[in-house]
C-alpha cells in the first residue's frame, strides 16, 4: 500500500474533513449532496441531474464491482465530484471492464475517499445540502472556504441547458413501433428511453429549449418531461413553452424535474427541500390504489402541495416526509412523478407509470 | 389495514430445544412475535419445550406451555385454550411442520384454529423441492436443473438434462453420508448406485453443479395488501457448497451490481407473491453465475429464519415483530419505523457499514467426524461483527469468535495447503491467510477456493498491513499505520505481537497518538434520519454518536457466540438482569456479538453496543459510558475470563467479587478452603506436567477425571483409568502449562451428582433448587438430565447440601448467583465445585419454581435491594416435579460415536412438567425428539455389574408388555430368572446381528450399558444404528429406569395433560412486579 495524495474537503459553513484523494486530481465545487443507494454508482456518477453537485454515497465501499460498458446513464459522469468511504482498490464482476479509480480519472472527475462520511452525511442532514469543494491541490482549507463562497448557489441556478443534447435525435422502438414520443431533454436517463423503446414507443429526444410549435411539427402521440439538474424555477422560458403544449391535449409524462416543470406549468410553486431524496428506499404510496411502492430517487427541489390549482391532484405522496411525489391533471390526460420510474439505480416497483403513459396514449389515438 | 377484529386469541408454536440448524434465533424472533401480538391487545398462548428461552417466561405470552411440540400435546393444548388463530411461521422448522401436521390431522379445522401469516398450500409450495421447481417455472424463474431418482434408470435419464459435473444426494442419511459430486459417467454409476443404497427409501436426488457459484440471500417481507420490500440482501464469502448456516456471510451484497441486485430483488418478489406467502418475512436463496451472470434460484424459507434474525440486527428492521403484525391484519405502512420514529416501516432499509457474520464450529468436541463445511450444517453458533469497511467488520468478527489458538502452518507442504483450500473447513482462515503470505496470488486462491477476488483483495490488504508493522519496535510503527491498522480492526492483543510489545502499551501508544474508537448508530436508513435507538458499533473514524447519558448506569456482558457449554442460557441471564435492572430505573448497556439472541435485540436494552467480548473493546465501551457497575457473572466463561482485568483496570465489577470468582476457581485456595470449612472433596491435585500428573493419578487412585481449567462445558475432559491413558491424555489432548494446569481428581463411580442453585448476599442464602443428576456422575451435568425436586435424595443428604450451600457463600461473599455441583458416594456428600456466577441451570431453576431468580440477582449485585427484602424462604419450592433434559447433534457428524461421557455435547435442553416423575420425564424425552415406546421388543445388553439391576427393569419391561431380546450374557441370566427372551448376535458374532435388527426396525427400545473398553466397536455399532433409525436408547441403569417409569406411566396416564406456568405458579405473587420497581 503506497501512502495516498491527500485531499480536503471543505463546506461551506467552514466544516473540513481531510482524506485520501482518488479518481483525478485536481480541485472542485458544487453542491454537497448524499445519495443513500448501496448499489448503482455508475448510474448515478452518469445521471446528468448531478450536475453542480458533489455526491457523497453513504454506503462505505464503492467501485467493488468497478464499471462497465452497459450501465452508463448518458454520455458521460455528470457529478462534479465523489466522496466514499473507501473506494475498491479491486473491481470484480463478469461485466467490469475498467475501475471506478481509472473511470473517474479518464473523465477527470476529482474524488476523496477515507473521511468519515457518515459525519459528512449527519452534518448535510442537519444544517441542509450546501457548497463545498474537493481539493488534491491547495490543502489550506481556509483559501479552499474563500473559493467555495465565491461559487454560485444551487438555488435559481439553470443547469438543464448546460447538460441537454445540441441536436434532436432519434431513439428506435424494440421491434414494433406503435408510438412517437418527444423527450424534452433536461438531462435525460438513458434507462427512459429503454422503457419507452420495450414499450414500443419511437422517442424523438430534443435539447431542453425546444419551442412548443417545433415539437408539434413532430406530430407526438406524447411528450416526456425528463429530469434533469439545477432549480426548477429558473426555468420560466421552457415552463412557458410546456404550457402552450398542455392545451393541445397530448398527453404528457413529466418525471422529477419534469414533474417539477409541470407544477409551474399549472400555476403551482416549487421550493427546495434541506437535503433533498436521493436513494432507492424511498417509500411512495399511490393514493389512487392505496399501495406503496419503493421508488428511486435524485431531488432536491419539490412541488408545493398547497399552491396547486383544483384541477391538479396529488396522485402520490413520499410516506417518509408526505411530500407531493404525483401529480395528475383532472382534466387532461397529463401527469407526473417526482421520482424516477425509470430506476437504474433503483427498484423497479414504478415501471407501471409508463404503462399508464402508454394507456393515455392508446385513448388520444 | 386496521387490524383484524375476528381474532382474540394466538397460539405460537416456539422452535424448542437448541439444535445445530435451530438455534436461539427463534427465540428471539418468537419473543418479538409475542410481545408484538401482547402489545396489539391479543392474547397469547404459547407452547415451546425450551425452558432456557425468554419467550418462555411468564410474562412474555399470557399462558405459556413448555410442553413437548409433539401433535399429541398440541392438540391438547388447541382443545384446552381454544385459540382462534396460529401464527405458524416464527418457531423454525419444527414449529412450520408441526403446524402443517395440526392442519392435515384435521386438529385446526376441528377447533376452529385460523392460520395466519402462511397458509398451508404456500409452506408447502416452499418447502417441497417440486412443487416449488415448478411454481418458478411457470413464473421464469430458472432454478437448479435436476430431480429425484428411485432407481438408476432414472437417475441416468435425469443426469442427462443435469450434465457434469452432477451432484447426487441420497435421501435421509446421516450426516449426508453416501453421496457425492460426479465429474464423469463412470463416476456418476458409482456414486448414485451407492447412494440408492445407502438411502434408506432409496432415493437420490441428482442436481447440476452449482457449485463455485455465488450465492445470495434476500430477506423479502410482504403484507396483506400486496406490499412487498426486501430489507436486506447477504452475500456468502464461501461460493455454493458449503452451507448458509456455516458459511461467512455479508450485508448487504458487495460485488452486485445494481442491475443484477435488481435482478434478484425482482424475482424475489415474483417468488414471494407466486408461492403466496400472504404476510410476513421470507427468505430466498440465490445461485450467481461469476462467469456470466446466470442465476438459479435455491431455496424459500417461508417463515422467519436464521437470515432474517441475522438482517435483523444487520439492518436495525425486527422483521419478526414486524411479520406478527402483518399476520394480523396490519399493512407496512401503517407500522412505524421504531429507530427513527417518523418514517414508516414500508421501506427498504438502507445501511453504511458492512455487517459479517462468522460461524463457530466444535468440531474439536467430535473426534471422529471429518472437518470438511458442505451442504450440511455444522456450527453450533455464530457472531456477527459490524464495521464501516469489510476488512474492519470481518476482522471485528474474528476476534469476537474467541478462538483458542491459529493453527501453526509454518512448513505446510504446497500439495496440502492447497487441498485445505479447496475444501472448506472450519479453520479455512488461517490457510487463507497463510497462504495471502507466502506468495499464492489471488487468482490462484481463487481457483482454489472461488472465493470471489474481492473478498481474497480485502484480507491481502489486511496481510500487507501487517507486514508494514511486522517485527517493527512499537514507537516506531508511523502514526499513520497504526491508525490505518486500527481500521482494518487489527487488535492491540495483534498488534502487540506483531510489535513484540504487550497490549498494554498498545492501548497506551495509541492513546498517547489520539487513536480512539468512536461509536455509530445502526440506524436503518444511512443517517437519512435521526435515530432515537442507541444501537451502536464502534470504528475508527471522527465523529462520536455514542452520546452517553449521565443516568445511574449498568452494563451487562453477555457470552458471545453460542457454543456446547455456553448458550442461550446464558443469554436468558443477560437479558433478565437488563430487564430486572431497567425496571429499577438503570439505564442498561448490553455489549454482545451474537445476531441470534434476545440480547441484542436494539429492545432489551436501553444501550445496545454490537461488540466483540475482549478486554480491549470492553474497556473501550467502559471509557465512553463511565457505567457505575458492570456485571461480568452472568454471560458464562466469555465475561468471567475478562474480570480480572477489568478489575485491575479499575472497572467496577458489581456482585461477588473477582477475588472470590478466583478463589473459588484455583484449585489450590479452594481445597484449603473447602479443608477450612471441613467440606469433603474429591482427592484431586493440580498439574502442570505430564510427571507431575502421573505423580497425582497415582497418589489418588485410578479412575481419576482430568481437565483443564477455566473452562466450560468439559471441553477436554476425560475419565482415565490407567497410567498409560493418562500419559496418552496429556501429550495430546492439552498443552499443560503453569498458566493452564490440569485439574486431578478422583473419579467417584457410581456416584449420585447433584446440581444447586442459590441466591446470596451478605443477608443470607437461599437456596434456589437441588437437582438431582438421572444419569450417574462421570457424564457432564449439562449432558445428563435432571430433576426438581430431587427425588431419591436422602433427608440428612439434603440437609448437609444445604449446610454446604449456605456456608460456601458466606465464605466466598457471594452476592448474586452461586451453582454447585456435588456427588454423593457411600452416604458422603462430596462438593466437585462452586461457581460464584450464574449457571447453566438458571432459567430450568426459575421455570420450576416461579421466582425469577436471575432478576433477583441482578438487583442484589447492584445494591437496589438485600436478599432479605424479598422474603424468600430458605428454600425455594416447586409445585410440581420438572425434569430437563438434553438434546444432542450427533446426528450430524458421521462417524462420531454417540456416547455421553465426561465432555459435554449436546446443544439444547428441554423441560418436562408432571405430577409425577415419571410423567416428567416422558415428557422431558418427547420434548427431547425421542417417540416413547409402549410395545415392542426391547433388546438389552449390559454389563456384569448391572446385570441384577437389568433384571428388574426386565421384568417390569415384561410385564409392561414388551418382548425381551439380549446379547448371550445378558439373555441368559434374564432366562435363568424365568423370563421369555430371544438371544442375538452381537455385532462381531456374525448375522444377523442385533444392528440388522436394528435396521429392520425390529427393536423398539435399547438398555445398553459399556461393557468396559473392550467390546467398544459393538456398543459403537448399535448405537449408531440406533441413532440413524431413531431407536430410543439409554445407556446407563438410571436413565433406563427413569425410561421405564416414563413409559408405565404413560400407559396408565391416556390422555396428555398440559398445564401453562402461569397455571402452575397461581398461587405465586409476582416478585418482581411488586418488589422490583
Amino acid at each position: 500500500m503506497n501512502l495516498s495524495k491527500k485531499a480536503i474537503l471543505v463546506l461551506e459553513d467552514g466544516r473540513t474533513f481531510r482524506g485520501d484523494s482518488f479518481g483525478a486530481e485536481g480541485e472542485t465545487f458544487g453542491e454537497m449532496v448524499f445519495n443513500t443507494s448501496m448499489t448503482g454508482y455508475q448510474e448515478i456518477l452518469t445521471d446528468p441531474s448531478y450536475a453542480g453537485q458533489l455526491v457523497c454515497m453513504t454506503y462505505p465501499l464503492i467501485g467493488n464491482y468497478g464499471v462497465n460498458e452497459e450501465d452508463t446513464e448518458s454520455r458521460r459522469p455528470w457529478v462534479e465530484g465523489f466522496v466514499v468511504r473507501e473506494a475498491s482498490r479491486v473491481a470484480s464482476n463478469w461485466r467490469s471492464t475498467e475501475s471506478l479509480d481509472s473511470y473517474l480519472k479518464r473523465h477527470k472527475i476529482v474524488g476523496i475517499e477515507r473521511i468519515d462520511t457518515r459525519a459528512l452525511v449527519r452534518h448535510i442532514r442537519d444544517k441542509g445540502a450546501m457548497r463545498a469543494a474537493i481539493s488534491s491541490i491547495d490543502a489550506d482549507e481556509k483559501s479552499l472556504l474563500e473559493k467555495v463562497l465565491a461559487t454560485p448557489a444551487m438555488q435559481n441556478r439553470e443547469l438543464a441547458s448546460a447538460v441537454t443534447i445540441d441536436k434532436t435525435f432519434d431513439y428506435p422502438a424494440e421491434r414494433e413501433e406503435k408510438f412517437h414520443v418527444v423527450c424534452f431533454d433536461f438531462g435525460v436517463k438513458t434507462n427512459s428511453l429503454r422503457e419507452f423503446a420495450k414499450h414500443g414507443c419511437k422517442i424523438t429526444v430534443v435539447p431542453a429549449e425546444t419551442s412548443a410549435k417545433e415539437v408539434l411539427a413532430l406530430k407526438p402521440d406524447g411528450i416526456f418531461l425528463s429530469n434533469g439538474p439545477g432549480d426548477p424555477a429558473s426555468m420560466q422560458k421552457v415552463v412557458s413553452e410546456i404550457r402552450k403544449l398542455t392545451e393541445n391535449a397530448v398527453p404528457m409524462f413529466g418525471i422529477c424535474l419534469g414533474h417539477q416543470i409541470l407544477g409551474q406549468v399549472f400555476g403551482g410553486e416549487t421550493y427546495k427541500l434541506k437535503f433533498g431524496h436521493r436513494g432507492g428506499n424511498q417509500p411512495i404510496m399511490d393514493l389512487t390504489t392505496g399501495k406503496v411502492e419503493i421508488t428511486s430517487h435524485n431531488h432536491g427541489f419539490a412541488v408545493e402541495a398547497k399552491s396547486l390549482p383544483a384541477e391538479i391532484e396529488v396522485t402520490h405522496v413520499n410516506l417518509n416526509d408526505q411530500t407531493v411525489a404525483g401529480l395528475r391533471h383532472k382534466n387532461l390526460p397529463i401527469f407526473s412523478v417526482q421520482y424516477h420510474p425509470e430506476s437504474a439505480p433503483g427498484p423497479h416497483d414504478s415501471e407501471y407509470l409508463f404503462r399508464r403513459f402508454i394507456e393515455l396514449m392508446e385513448k388520444g389515438k | 389495514m386496521p387490524k383484524r377484529t375476528d381474532i382474540h386469541k394466538i397460539l405460537i408454536i416456539g422452535s424448542g430445544p437448541i439444535v445445530i440448524g435451530q438455534g436461539c434465533e427463534f427465540d428471539y424472533s418468537g419473543t418479538q412475535a409475542c410481545r408484538a401480538l401482547k402489545q396489539e391487545g391479543f392474547e397469547v398462548v404459547l407452547v415451546n419445550s425450551n425452558p432456557a428461552t425468554i419467550m418462555t417466561d411468564p410474562e412474555i405470552a399470557d399462558k405459556t406451555y413448555v410442553e413437548p411440540l409433539t401433535l399429541e400435546t398440541v392438540s391438547a393444548i388447541i382443545e384446552k385454550e381454544r385459540p382462534d388463530a396460529l401464527l405458524p411461521t416464527v418457531g423454525g422448522q419444527t414449529g412450520l411442520n408441526l403446524s402443517v401436521e395440526l392442519y392435515e390431522k384435521g386438529i385446526l379445522d376441528k377447533f376452529g384454529v385460523k392460520l395466519i401469516g402462511a397458509n398451508v398450500e404456500s409452506i408447502k409450495v416452499g418447502e417441497d423441492r417440486e412443487l416449488f421447481k415448478q411454481a418458478m417455472d411457470e413464473i421464469g424463474i430458472p432454478s437448479a436443473k435436476g430431480g429425484f431418482a428411485h432407481t438408476w434408470e432414472e437417475a441416468r435419464k435425469i443426469v442427462e438434462e443435469t450434465g457434469y459435473p452432477a451432484i447426487i444426494r441420497p435421501a435421509y442419511t446421516l450426516g449426508g453420508t453416501g453421496g457425492g459430486t460426479a465429474f464423469n459417467p463412470e463416476e456418476f454409476e458409482e456414486i448414485a448406485k451407492s447412494g440408492l443404497a445407502a438411502s434408506p427409501i432409496s432415493q437420490i436426488l441428482v442436481e447440476e453443479s452449482i457449485l463455485g457459484w455465488k450465492e445470495y440471500e434476500l430477506e423479502v417481507m410482504r403484507d396483506l395488501n400486496d406490499n412487498v420490500v426486501i430489507i436486506c440482501s447477504i452475500e456468502n464469502f464461501d461460493p455454493m457448497g458449503v452451507h448458509t448456516g456455516d458459511s461467512i456471510t455479508v450485508a448487504p451484497a458487495q460485488t452486485l451490481t445494481d442491475v443484477e441486485y435488481q435482478k434478484l430483488r425482482d424475482m424475489s418478489i415474483a417468488c414471494i407473491r407466486k408461492v403466496g406467502v400472504e404476510t410476513g418475512g421470507s427468505n430466498i436463496q440465490f445461485a450467481v453465475n461469476p462467469e456470466n451472470g446466470d442465476v438459479r434460484i435455491i431455496e424459500m424459507n417461508p417463515r422467519v429464519s436464521r437470515s432474517s434474525a441475522l438482517a435483523s440486527k444487520a439492518t436495525g428492521f425486527p422483521i419478526a415483530k414486524i411479520a406478527a403484525k402483518l399476520a394480523v391484519g396490519y399493512t407496512l405502512d401503517e407500522i412505524p419505523n421504531d429507530i427513527t420514529k417518523k418514517t414508516p416501516a414500508s421501506f427498504e432499509p438502507t445501511i453504511d457499514y458492512v455487517v459479517t457474520k462468522i460461524p463457530k464450529w466444535a468440531f474439536e468436541k467430535f473426534p471422529g467426524a471429518e472437518d470438511v463445511l458442505g451442504t450440511q450444517m455444522k456450527s453450533v453458533g455464530e457472531v456477527m461483527a459490524i464495521g464501516r469497511t469489510f476488512k474492519e467488520s470481518l476482522f471485528k468478527g474474528l476476534r469476537s469468535l474467541e478462538a483458542v489458538k491459529p493453527l501453526r502452518l509454518e512448513g505446510i507442504p504446497d500439495h496440502l495447503l492447497q487441498r485445505k483450500l479447496a475444501r472448506p473447513n472450519s479453520n479455512r482462515f488461517s490457510y487463507l491467510t497463510y497462504a495471502l503470505r507466502n506468495g499464492y496470488s489471488i487468482e490462484e486462491i481463487h481457483r482454489l477456493t472461488k472465493i470471489d477476488p474481492w473478498f481474497l483483495e480485502q484480507l491481502q490488504e489486511v496481510m500487507q498491513l501487517q507486514a508494514r508493522i511486522d517485527g517493527r519496535n512499537l514507537n516506531d510503527v508511523p502514526s499513520e499505520v497504526l491508525q490505518n491498522a486500527k481500521e482494518f480492526a487489527l487488535s492491540d492483543r495483534r498488534i502487540s505481537y506483531l510489535t513484540n510489545s504487550t497490549e498494554d502499551e498498545v492501548r497506551e501508544r495509541r492513546k498517547d497518538l489520539n487513536i480512539e474508537p468512536v461509536y455509530k448508530r445502526v440506524d436503518t436508513c444511512g443517517a437519512e434520519f435521526e435515530s432515537h435507538t442507541p444501537y451502536l458499533y464502534s470504528t475508527y473514524e471522527e465523529e462520536n454518536e455514542a452520546d452517553p447519558t449521565d443516568r445511574r448506569k449498568i452494563m451487562i456482558l453477555g457470552s458471545g457466540p453460542n457454543r456446547i457449554g455456553q448458550g442461550i442460557e446464558f443469554d436468558y441471564c443477560c437479558c433478565h438482569a437488563s430487564f430486572a435492572l431497567r425496571d429499577a430505573d438503570f439505564e442498561t448497556i448490553m455489549v454482545n456479538c451474537n445476531p441470534e439472541t434476545v440480547s441484542t435485540d436494539y429492545d432489551t436494552s436501553d444501550r445496545l453496543y454490537f461488540e466483540p467480548l475482549t478486554f480491549e473493546d470492553v474497556m473501550n465501551i467502559v471509557e465512553t459510558e463511565n457505567p457505575e457497575g458492570v456485571i461480568v457473572q452472568f454471560g458464562g466463561q466469555t465475561p468471567l475470563n475478562l474480570a480480572d482485568r477489568l478489575h485491575k483496570a479499575g472497572v467496577p465489577i458489581i456482585g461477588t467479587s473477582p477475588d472470590s470468582i478466583d478463589l473459588a476457581e484455583d484449585r489450590k485456595r479452594f481445597s484449603a478452603l473447602l479443608q477450612e470449612l471441613n467440606i469433603p472433596q474429591p482427592d484431586n491435585g493440580t498439574a502442570v506436567s505430564p510427571e507431575e500428573a502421573k505423580k497425582i493419578a497415582n497418589k489418588i487412585g485410578y479412575p481419576v477425571v482430568v481437565r483443564p481449567s477455566f473452562v466450560l462445558g468439559g471441553r477436554a475432559m476425560a475419565i482415565v483409568y490407567d497410567e498409560q491413558t493418562l500419559d496418552e491424555y496429556m501429550r495430546t489432548a492439552v498443552d499443560a502449562s503453569p498458566e493452564k494446569p490440569i485439574l486431578i481428581d478422583k473419579f467417584l463411580e457410581r456416584a449420585v451428582e447433584i446440581d444447586v442453585d442459590a441466591l446470596a448476599d451478605e443477608t443470607g442464602c437461599v437456596i434456589a433448587g437441588i437437582q438431582e443428576h438421572i444419569e450417574e456422575a462421570g457424564i457432564h451435568s449439562g449432558d445428563s438430565s435432571s430433576v426438581l425436586p430431587a427425588q431419591k435424595l436422602a433427608a440428612e443428604h439434603l440437609e448437609t447440601i444445604k449446610h454446604y450451600t449456605v456456608n460456601l457463600a458466606k465464605a466466598l461473599k457471594v452476592i448474586g448467583l452461586m451453582n454447585l455441583q456435588l456427588a454423593i458416594k457411600d452416604d458422603r456428600v462430596y462438593v466437585i465445585e462452586v461457581n460464584p456466577r450464574a449457571s447453566r441451570t438458571v432459567p430450568f431453576v426459575a421455570k420450576a419454581t416461579g421466582i425469577p431468580i436471575a432478576k433477583i440477582a441482578s438487583l442484589i449485585m447492584a445494591g437496589e435491594k438485600t436478599l432479605a427484602d424479598f422474603n424468600l424462604p430458605a428454600m425455594l419450592s416447586v409445585p410440581q416435579i420438572f425434569v430437563k433434559s438434553p438434546v444432542f447433534p450427533f446426528k450430524k457428524f458421521a462417524g462420531v460415536d454417540p456416547v455421553l461421557g465426561p465432555e459435554m455435547h449436546s446443544t439444547g435442553e428441554v423441560m418436562g412438567v408432571g405430577e409425577t416423575f415419571g410423567e416428567a420425564y416422558g415428557k422431558a424425552m418427547e420434548g427431547a425428539g425421542i417417540v416413547l415406546p409402549m410395545s415392542g421388543k426391547a433388546f438389552i445388553s449390559v454389563n456384569d455389574s448391572d446385570k441384577g439391576q437389568a433384571v428388574v427393569l426386565a421384568r417390569r419391561l415384561d410385564k409392561l408388555g414388551f418382548d425381551l431380546i439380549a446379547t448371550y450374557g445378558t439373555a441368559k441370566r434374564l432366562q435363568e430368572v424365568g423370563l421369555t427372551c430371544e438371544t442375538v448376535f452381537k455385532v462381531n458374532e456374525g448375522r444377523p446381528n442385533i444392528a440388522d435388527y436394528i435396521k429392520q426396525g425390529e427393536i423398539s427400545l435399547i438398555i445398553n450399558t459399556p461393557l468396559g473398553r473392550t467390546s467398544h466397536y459393538d456398543e459403537q455399532a448399535i448405537r449408531k444404528s440406533a441413532l440413524q433409525f431413531n431407536v430410543p436408547t439409554v445407556t446407563t441403569m438410571t436413565g433406563a429406569e427413569a425410561l421405564i417409569e416414563a413409559i408405565a406411566t404413560k400407559k396408565s396416564q391416556g390422555q396428555v395433560k398440559v398445564r401453562s406456568l402461569q397455571e402452575i405458579h397461581a398461587n405465586k405473587k409476582s416478585l418482581i412486579a411488586e418488589e422490583g420497581r
